[in-house]
């Protein structure tokens, strides 16, 4: 009975609601917002959540606590901060009255709607190589997203990026349209990788180092640049992984997360990975075929995976000097205390070290890690300070930061005690400024 | 002999440089309210507070602590005068075991002078590393919002433990 009347009071509500709604329509004389959701064919929309996780788009376009895609995260440009906009279907704070014809246009050109030239923040410069179709299905995507109000905050840019003409410039020098090219010496799944690796994937947005103008130095692609005060390492035959990666590696490191022989994805690169775990397993594939073609193992760095895997071996097995809580009273002022191998021993070695026979961890080698062996020590200090936790509600390697239990020059320690033991790359010279720069920004 | 200034006492410690501060607290301090979960930082029944900062002191070398201020829970109020957080934790019940509760207090302290008004998402998102078995988290949640009023009601001079049941 009681079920009955709910059901009835629930109908009554509905009605009431849809007489309200076209009672509004009628003395507005507009027809409620259609949900976009019957404009879309399903499956192109769905092709188009593949494609958009590929591109990463919300990452960009979604900002802490706001709605999926409603823009207004802040990104650092060269010449000041620009805030991501707004791509839901909101007819006034997003891109609702967009035509498709017009979000292609925005992809290929970088163009909006009006034809203003727009920040390479959006990194066109790599969706001009997307197909058409691809771009369309996208747009069936973010145009069957729920809409949000939400309205960016004015770009705080400085002279002479300020002025939009400035981009006309920008883009006469830098900016050739154009779609991706197959090359037909390379397998077609190699073309696929390149094509989501070059075009959506956007991977030299952060890989490629940048020139002053902010523009991708094409004559080093994939050397290795700067994503938001990480370092994103070089994927080509600077690549610094003392061990080659192989593709069935980067696959693991893009859809994992995580691969044992190299590393565990951190800093702006989680985001990459969560994204890549809702795109087609064989286009990650595809990826990773195509980038581990790039970073052809490099020849002067001629030494090979037995000696690689021998020396981070060796490293991670020899005596700790004073491992073992045995130990302890022997070895009592035995090593300095501001040291950064009392430090290592203190706070590292817990977990990073293979001999104490604690299996409930089983970190990455040091040794054979990219942040280690890295051309500066920015990742490393990033890792140290802040840890490694997996998304919430995610499973995934753990590491605490130790931001609060380590003073600035214990970090400069124990971060140059580990390059110098668990790397042959020569030390870095830059480590107490680097993290000064980097104090403070540790996120839990 | 290393110099640790804990909860607002000088102490000098006998001990290597690389002892995690857990051990000291525990084993030559007498002050086992700090407890041993995991060892590796991954659980949070260790937190003290270090200069304010909720750490991990199992994995907190002495060599990383001369001339820096440790408190631990036993610094927050005693069993007969207890703390304003410790006080909330007993009126919410927010212990099962208890293993894991001198760690969430410690960490909530560090939140709590830090801001003193969290909203529940400052709190889930701050205890995050703390974890408890036993599932008490919503009373845990609780507890560090009865404290955070306690606190200023304190502030506000209104001077009384609002202590209800």
């Amino acid at each position: 009975m009681t079920v009955t009347m709910k059901t009835l009071i629930r109908l009554a509500r509905v009605a009431a609601l849809c007489v309200g709604g076209a009672l509004i329509a009628a003395l507005t004389g507009a027809a409620p917002a259609p949900s976009n959701d019957a404009k879309f064919d399903a499956t192109q929309a769905a092709k188009g959540a593949e494609l958009a996780a590929i591109g990463n788009c919300g990452s960009c376009h979604t900002a802490e606590d706001s709605k999926p895609y409603a823009g207004g995260r802040p990104l650092s440009a060269p010449f000041g901060t620009i805030y991501s906009t707004n791509i839901t279907p909101d007819p006034d704070a997003g891109i609702g009255k967009w035509s498709e014809a017009e979000f292609v246009r925005a992809m290929h050109d970088g163009v909006d709607r009006e034809g203003h030239d727009l920040y390479p923040a959006f990194p066109y410069d790599h969706f001009t190589k997307v197909t058409d179709d691809d771009v369309k299905a996208i747009y069936a995507f973010v145009m069957t997203r729920d809409p949000a109000r939400a309205q960016r905050p004015r770009n705080d840019l400085t002279f002479p990026a300020n002025f939009r003409a400035s981009l006309r410039a920008w883009k006469t020098l830098y900016f050739r349209a154009g779609r991706f090219e197959p090359d037909p010496t390379k397998s077609t799944q190699w073309n696929r990788g390149a094509y989501l690796a070059e075009g959506l994937g956007h991977c030299g947005a952060c890989h490629t180092p940048r020139n002053v103008l902010g523009a991708e130095k094409l004559s080093d692609a994939y050397g290795g640049g700067d994503a938001e005060r990480w370092l994103a390492p070089a994927m080509n035959e600077d690549s610094p992984a003392p061990l080659p990666w192989t593709a069935d590696e980067i696959f693991n490191y893009l859809r994992y997360g995580f691969d044992a022989r190299h590393g565990i994805a951190a800093g702006p690169m989680v985001d990459v990975v969560q994204n890549l775990a809702k795109a087609r397993e064989e286009d990650v594939r595809a990826i990773a075929v195509y980038i581990a073609d790039r970073m052809r193992r490099p020849v002067r760095q001629a030494k090979s995976n037995d000696e690689a895997n021998a020396f981070a071996q060796l490293q991670e097995s020899a005596a700790v000097p004073g491992m073992g809580r045995d130990a302890i009273p022997a070895r009592s002022g035995g090593v300095a205390s501001d040291s950064g191998a009392a430090v290592f021993e203190g706070a590292c070695a817990t977990c990073h070290y293979s001999g104490s026979g604690l299996q409930s961890t089983k970190p990455v080698p040091l040794a054979l890690t990219t942040s280690v062996n890295a051309p500066d020590p920015r990742n490393l200090i990033h890792v140290v300070q802040s840890g490694l936790w997996p998304a919430s509600g995610e499973k995934g390697a753990m590491m605490p930061g130790f931001a609060a239990e380590l003073t600035d020059d214990q970090l400069v320690a124990v971060v140059s005690y580990v390059r110098e033991r668990f790397s042959r790359q020569p030390p870095w010279h830059d480590v107490s400024q680097n993290v000064r720069a980097i104090r403070g920004t540790e996120r839990r | 002999m290393i110099e640790l200034n804990v909860n607002g006492r000088p102490q000098a410690v006998d001990a290597d440089p690389a002892t995690p501060l857990l051990y000291v607290l525990r084993d030559h301090l007498a002050l086992n309210g700090a407890k041993f979960g995991c060892g590796l930082g991954q659980c949070g029944a260790c937190t003290v507070m270090i200069d304010g900062k909720a750490a991990f002191s199992c994995v907190t070398p002495i060599s990383a602590l001369p001339g820096r201020k440790i408190t631990t829970v036993e610094g927050l109020g005693t069993a007969d005068n207890p703390g304003p957080l410790q006080q909330a934790f007993i009126d919410e019940q927010a212990a099962q075991c208890g293993y894991c509760i001198a760690g969430m207090i410690m960490r909530a302290q560090a939140l709590l002078e830090a801001n003193p008004s969290p909203t529940d998402d400052d709190i889930r998102r701050h205890m995050m590393p703390n974890l408890c078995r036993c599932g008490t988290h919503m009373r845990i949640v609780r507890a560090v919002q009865r404290a955070a009023r306690t606190m200023k009601n304190v502030k506000n001079g209104a001077g009384v433990n609002v202590t209800t049941k």
